[in-house]
């Protein structure tokens, strides 16, 4: 239940934001995808979530195809795009509720609360999106990731604009929620990665230039700091 | 799609985008039927409601490009239609769910000016005296005609993440549906095809179905109509893919 990509690329005109790369992800396993701006991490993350169409190449989500099994595939995924885009004129609950019923869920006002409780929005739960602080937002954004408990996690800068303290709790919920789902997290913070993933992916100009275990790029790469690494590999 | 479809309903209804609209189209409509005296039906003298069925195409032409505006615009300058589209629907789901809502609206504003055709029935001489049958037509005629500019207005909020740009496209593209090809037509009187070009208009069809009789051919066109449109506004957002 897991992702596997095989030589996905995507043009724009005749940039190549991404450039025929190919990975796996594994269940359990938490991947960290890092990369400068620009590199093509946002772009990979919405191939594979169908949000755009990749100019060639193939993925397959919990082995439905991207392609041909769209609707299939989308089932398994959770995801929360970059800067979380909500509905702000909704109210929580009713948001979540929302988007559980756009994945047919049953029994949904409990496990509404469930998710509501998970994610520490307990005490906004009765306000306007529109109301809430980015750190909120950014839970809401989770909660609607998680809501249909899907096998697969993509996260798109899921702790950016957070204080210390939220970092902190939704490190821990994603490092809990990657006991048993594929996760895919892209990050421009290196404690963050050393600190959650397991797998880490370094993409630069659309190509991938590492793709290891956190110790084995370490180990590769003279024991550096993740820091120093990333600016040698994307220099 | 009953999902987005209730979504799209309650956010007209919990914003003011519902009530000003049909607000400012019961206000003019009714200045335009009772109070102004060159369109007045007091002063016309004939209980019937001819004249506000030739004025309504005119305030659909603006007040549905309002409605529908945001529709995909305000999705796509927002970021939510990232959202979307990465739930497990299809686009043709979305497409059906957000022009379902626009046209609820539609018909929402439609239904109070029964009051219209009460107040009339009552004023007839004898009391009663109006023709039912070219009210009821002219009715599905509206809601055609409603239908069909929805679609061109979905359709055009996909173009653009500018709403305002989404307006004026689609008010022009209603303008030119409704009265483009007849005016086109006259190009070429007395031609052979000037009534083919006219027929491709919507108001030849409104016309003909206002008289009171619903005719298999209007009512294809006008379905037609709608859902080439939809289709449209679905090529174009897989086009942005």
């Amino acid at each position: 239940m897991g992702i596997s990509v095989k030589n996905l690329s995507r043009h724009y005109d005749n940039q190549k934001a991404v450039d025929s790369i190919s990975f796996d992800a594994k269940p359990g396993r938490i991947l960290g995808f890092l990369g400068p701006n620009g590199a093509g991490k946002s772009t990979t993350m919405r191939m594979l979530t169908g949000y755009l169409k990749p100019t060639s190449g193939e993925a397959e989500i919990a082995d439905k195809s991207i392609l041909t099994q769209a609707i299939e595939a989308k089932k398994h995924i959770g995801y929360l795009p970059e800067n979380t885009p909500l509905y702000t004129d909704m109210y929580v609950k009713e948001f979540l509720n929302f988007v559980g019923q756009t994945y047919e869920l049953k029994n949904l006002a409990h496990r509404v609360d469930e998710v509501i409780n998970m994610v520490g929005l307990t005490p906004e739960q009765h306000k306007k999106i529109g109301m809430l602080s980015k750190g909120y937002r950014q839970r809401v954004g989770l909660a609607q990731a998680i809501i249909h408990n899907p096998d697969v996690l993509i996260l798109d800068e899921p702790t950016s604009g957070l204080d210390p303290n939220q970092l902190i709790g939704i490190r821990a919920l994603i490092k809990e929620l990657g006991k048993n789902k594929t996760v895919i997290i892209s990050t421009h913070i290196m404690q963050e990665v050393e600190a959650i993933c397991d797998d880490i992916i370094i993409i630069n100009k659309g190509k991938i230039v590492a793709n290891d275990s956190l110790d084995g790029i370490k180990k590769a790469n003279n024991q550096d700091s993740l820091e120093v690494i990333f600016r040698k590999l994307t220099a | 799609m009953y999902a987005v479809f209730k979504r799209e309903l309650f956010s007209f209804l919990s914003s003011m985008v519902a009530y000003i609209t049909i607000g400012i189209f019961l206000l003019v409509s009714g200045l335009l039927l009772w109070f102004f005296p060159d369109t007045s039906v007091l002063d016309y003298g004939y209980a019937e409601l001819s004249g506000f069925f030739s004025l309504v195409p005119y305030l659909f032409m603006f007040l549905i490009p309002a409605v529908t505006m945001r529709s995909f615009a305000e999705e796509r300058r927002e970021g939510t239609y990232e959202l979307l589209i990465t739930k497990p629907i299809t686009l043709w789901q979305i497409v059906s769910a957000k022009y379902l809502a626009c046209l609820a609206l539609v018909l929402f504003s439609l239904i109070p000016t029964s009051v219209y055709y009460y107040s009339i029935s009552k004023l007839g001489l004898p009391e009663g005296n109006i023709d039912s049958g070219a009210v009821i037509g002219s009715y599905v005629g509206l809601f055609l005609l409603g239908s069909a500019f929805t679609a061109i207005g979905i359709f055009a909020s996909a173009l653009t993440k500018n709403q305002i740009i989404a307006f004026a496209v689609s008010a022009a593209l209603c303008g030119f549906a409704f009265l483009g090809f007849d005016y086109s037509s006259q190009i070429f009187a007395m031609q052979n095809f000037e009534t083919i070009i006219s027929s491709l208009g919507i108001n030849q069809h409104y016309q003909s179905i206002s008289r009171g009789v619903l005719d298999t051919r209007d009512l294809i066109y006008f379905i037609s109509f709608s859902v080439l449109f939809l289709f449209l506004t679905k090529l174009v957002i897989e086009g942005k893919k």
